[in-house]
């Protein structure tokens, strides 16, 4: 597809971005300035950088590494601190947001999330797997395949049922993380303890639970909460804060039962 | 992404075997191989006898001799997380890999609409049989029955296990699982969690698989893409995978390869995919002995998003529910089409769906509602932005549902779908009708399988969307997530323990002849994408494949389109291979090294889809072929020419490839042709 849209040529908009450029997890980065023009408004912001890459792979240049996967706001691929917000403006995921939120003329900085536990690889992308290692100490029920009882022989109360997939619609993105002056990763922590916690199936290592994720939160780097509220208004998925409160409840609770 | 299927039970009789000249459209493109047909399935059995009855003539392996036992699984979403977890419960050595940087994100993780299930839970007559028999005929008689009926019986198993893993799905307020019929399903089996039930399933799986990480059964290679598998003396051992961070070239051996790595539908470029799903690991081992088969089956979903200019990346799916209350219409006169929609009056509207099918109207299914809008955009009289100066976009319109139920209703129903319009057009679909166009979304086609889901390399297991075995030429809506699920779960775990109970295979070292040609081919690969140094984005010539795809190989393929085809798509992978321009080194992360591995694949691929439609001179689910239509412009199946399985075997660089035939005979069903008028 060569010929662009005649409505898009009229708005496109011309822009300065300020972009962290580093090769690799060892070398010290620092931002780039390039100008891109025609930007239309329709295009997504992952779009916009598409364009500056292929305008960079024509020049020559390296293109910038940034990730992404599903570009419609769930996979958790995406995440970028656009003028030192997690994802932007909008309350969305970085690939849900399109140019129509910035002006012709915009100056934007575009940075990797920030956080120790988060290490940059390269340009835009971070190694997020402290994550899954948080999952792995105990954000789970133990249940093998093929053991399961029959779905209905336990009843779940609609309220908890509801409230269970409210927090479990965490896309383990790390906005909270980048937004927190702490660094900390606790309404990542705190939604999946609050989903399963919710439900009965989660009861039998609820106290394990949320010990050892926490644990596991502290060996991996991140800062521990003071009660900011920054992540949960930088969260796509409108994660509330009192996931946090939650999380306490549960980790006093486990201690009064001596874990 | 939300998916329903309007079924209807409008069978006509007897138009099936309309008779019909053979015509070897795609003679000089193949050459024909022996017939192909599957041994695992006893299938001599009744067909409810035949899972219980194989599950037990599969030999079992005994507990110690798991620990000595390999298994490399590729893919993490649900049919590759749910298989890793549960062959690592097992007690067997699982290596998982992934090209995402964490498992949970493989693009299972978008299906919105549901999972079905034959649970019966609403006493309304649903039953395996019903679910077999659902789905059968909606992949219009060319899926492989005994597959299909187990996927039924095992579906209920599914809805089980995903309970007591915590996936919050739907209740009712007596606190029991709710369901809702999905599209025109006429039972209601499809369990949901609001509009994200493939996030909370592949949550459910990445739970169940990182505990096996805990456990130490599983290790996790993220940001690992597979670009050769290793074939030892006709037997898969192994994969080499490129670390994608410091883009070392790494050998896994093994016992035995299970490929769950998704489907292929971005050989269109613009599809609902994410942007990393590609065909790689499948076309490595088609290249290596496994067979494609029905290439061709693609399904293409009504109610995208449509593009909006000439940087667009990917398409959204919205789900198709809006057809119960939208109503889709396209300007009469062209003049119209660039006009603001509120100002055309209803007598210049040509709502086309309800004036050509009176009965069905704007739920007429999927394919119909597809093609009858690139027919009205082909017209010249689609409507949103020109890009490339064709409108391809018709208008879905609430304002009739507004009025009728009021505001606040049409919120309730579809709130989350209208704003996720607005985010994506900048328009607000309450005073604007919304634009739709089709956008491909799903493959049917695959690696060849037998019952045992083993491709034809011994030892080389496919699930999911990767293989081709349940859906037949279309898929029903809520599906996919069941046959992923069902295959990782509680299929592959018995069946692969049959081919490992010859093991341990013989330890194979590095540097093995083969295991060093499959390390050279990727090396080679990679090193002449870097030293091309030609003048064109890896991109542009993805779109420019996208587009061939799209235009002669999408919702309509005739003889004369889908030759052109093939030789436009030639004569591009061939200039891809002299001109691409790829910057960057092999030992960093570099992702337009990475694209231009997967884009070399889907340039082959797309050839076999062209082939292989070319070759199937009928009409049958998503594949419509020009030729083969009624007089009312209906699909019209050749069951006496076609109720074969296509698989194709590689031919060799320069060779053709080698069709061999599945005949599909049926005998727990009887075959029908559909009608909607």
């Amino acid at each position: 597809m060569s010929a662009s849209t005649t409505e898009e040529a009229k708005t496109g908009m011309k822009l300065t971005l300020k972009i962290w450029r580093q090769p690799d997890a060892t070398s010290s980065g620092k931002l780039h300035t390039y100008q891109l023009a025609d930007v239309s408004p329709d295009m997504s912001f992952l779009e916009m950088l598409d364009v500056l890459n292929e305008e960079l792979n024509a020049k020559g240049e390296d293109p910038v590494a940034f990730d992404s996967d599903c570009r419609e706001g769930i996979c958790g691929m995406c995440g970028l601190m656009i003028n030192g917000e997690a994802h932007g403006p909008e309350v969305t995921t970085t690939c849900q947001l399109h140019m129509r939120s910035f002006s012709d003329g915009d100056v934007i900085t575009i940075e990797p999330w920030r956080s120790d536990a988060f290490p940059v690889m390269k340009d835009l992308c971070v190694d997020r797997q402290a994550f899954d290692r948080i999952i792995q100490s105990g954000g789970y029920i133990s249940v093998n395949t093929g053991s399961a009882p029959e779905a209905h022989s336990v009843q779940v109360p609609k309220d908890a049922a509801d409230r269970a997939f409210d927090v479990a619609t965490c896309i383990g993105c790390g906005a909270c993380v980048a937004a927190c002056p702490n660094g900390s990763a606790s309404l990542f922590i705190g939604a999946k303890i609050t989903h399963l916690g919710e439900l009965p199936q989660g009861q039998a290592e609820r106290d394990s639970r949320v010990v050892d994720m926490l644990g596991q939160h502290d060996a991996e780097g991140f800062g521990g909460c003071t009660n900011i509220g920054e992540c949960a208004a930088a969260c796509p998925k409108e994660i509330p804060l009192d996931v946090i409160s939650q999380l306490n409840k549960d980790l006093r609770t486990a201690m009064l039962h001596g874990r | 992404m939300t998916d329903s299927n309007y079924e209807f039970s409008a069978d006509i009789e007897g138009h099936a075997d309309s008779p019909a000249a053979f015509s070897d459209d795609a003679a000089g493109y193949y050459t024909l191989g022996e017939p192909l047909a599957d041994t695992k399935a006893p299938n001599d059995l009744p067909i409810s006898e035949r899972w219980s009855t194989r599950k037990f003539e599969a030999r079992l392996v005994n507990p110690a001799n798991r620990r000595k036992l390999s298994i490399i699984v590729v893919g993490t979403g649900l049919a590759g997380a749910s298989a890793a977890a549960t062959l690592g419960e097992a007690g067997y050595v699982v290596k998982s890999f992934c090209y995402q940087d964490s498992p949970r994100r493989a693009h299972s993780i978008a299906a919105q609409g549901g999972i079905n299930a034959a649970k019966n839970y609403k006493e309304d007559g649903d039953s395996v049989h019903r679910l077999f028999y659902d789905t059968v005929k909606g992949g219009d008689y060319r899926s492989r029955e005994s597959n299909v009926y187990r996927l039924a019986e095992v579906s209920t198993n599914i809805i089980d296990q995903c309970v007591a893993q915590g996936v919050p799905f739907a209740r009712e307020y007596g606190g029991l699982l709710d369901n809702r019929s999905f599209g025109g399903v006429q039972v209601s089996r499809t369990f949901y969690a609001r509009g994200q039930t493939g996030q909370q399933l592949l949550i459910g799986a990445y739970q169940a698989l990182e505990r096996q990480v805990a456990a130490g059964t599983v290790t996790t290679y993220t940001r690992h893409e597979m670009l050769e598998v290793i074939v030892v003396d006709g037997k898969a051992r192994g994969i080499i995978a490129r670390d994608m961070v410091t883009g070392e070239i790494e050998t896994h051996l093994a016992d035995v390869v299970v490929l769950a790595s998704g489907g292929y539908g971005n050989v269109f470029y613009l599809s609902t995919n994410a942007m990393g799903c590609n065909v790689t690991a499948a076309w490595r081992a088609h290249r290596k002995g496994a067979y494609m088969a029905n290439p061709c089956y693609t399904q293409i979903h009504p109610t995208c998003i449509p593009v909006s200019g000439s940087h667009q990346s990917k398409l959204t799916l919205m789900s198709e529910s809006l057809r119960n209350d939208g109503r889709i219409w396209v300007p009469k006169d062209k003049a119209d089409c660039a006009k603001d929609p509120r100002d055309i009056p209803e007598e210049d509207r040509d709502y086309y769906l309800e004036r050509i099918y009176p009965s069905f109207g704007n739920l007429v299914p999927r394919d119909i509602a597809s093609r009858a809008a690139k027919y009205q955009c082909d017209d010249g009289r689609g409507v949103g932005p020109e890009v490339d100066g064709v409108r391809r976009g018709v208008y879905l319109d609430f304002a009739d549902a507004i009025k009728r139920l009021g505001r606040d209703a049409v919120e309730s129903k579809y709130g989350n779908l209208f704003d996720m319009y607005a985010r994506i057009t900048g328009e607000d679909p309450y005073e604007v009708p919304m634009r739709i166009y089709p956008a491909v979304h799903y493959v049917m086609g695959g690696l060849w399988v037998d019952y045992d889901l083993q491709s034809t390399i011994p030892g080389l297991f496919v699930t999911g969307e990767a293989n081709f075995s349940d859906h037949g030429a279309n898929r029903l809506g809520a599906s996919a997530l069941m046959q992923g699920l069902a295959d990782g779960y509680f299929v592959l775990p018995h069946t692969i323990r049959d081919y490992l109970a010859d093991g341990p295979f013989e330890p194979i070292s590095e540097d093995h002849p083969a295991v060093v040609e499959a390390q050279q081919n990727v090396q080679d690969r990679i090193n002449h994408f870097l030293t091309v140094d030609g003048t064109r984005s890896v991109d542009s010539y993805h779109r420019e494949l996208g587009n061939i795809m799209w235009e002669y190989c999408g919702m309509e393929r005739t003889e004369t389109g889908l030759k052109k085809a093939i030789e436009l798509i030639r004569t591009l992978k061939d200039d891809f291979y002299r001109n691409v321009k790829v910057l960057g080194t092999a030992d960093s992360l570099n992702q337009s090294l990475e694209k231009a591995g997967r884009v070399a694949d889907f340039f082959e691929l797309g050839e076999l889809m062209c082939i292989d439609a070319l070759n199937r001179r009928e009409s049958c689910g998503g594949h419509f072929r020009g030729e083969s239509q009624t007089e009312d412009g209906e699909a019209l199946r050749h069951d006496d020419q076609f109720a074969y399985v296509a698989a194709w075997e590689w031919g060799g660089e320069d060779g053709q490839p080698v069709l061999h035939k599945e005949d599909l005979t049926y005998t727990a069903i009887e075959m029908k042709q559909r009608s909607y008028k």
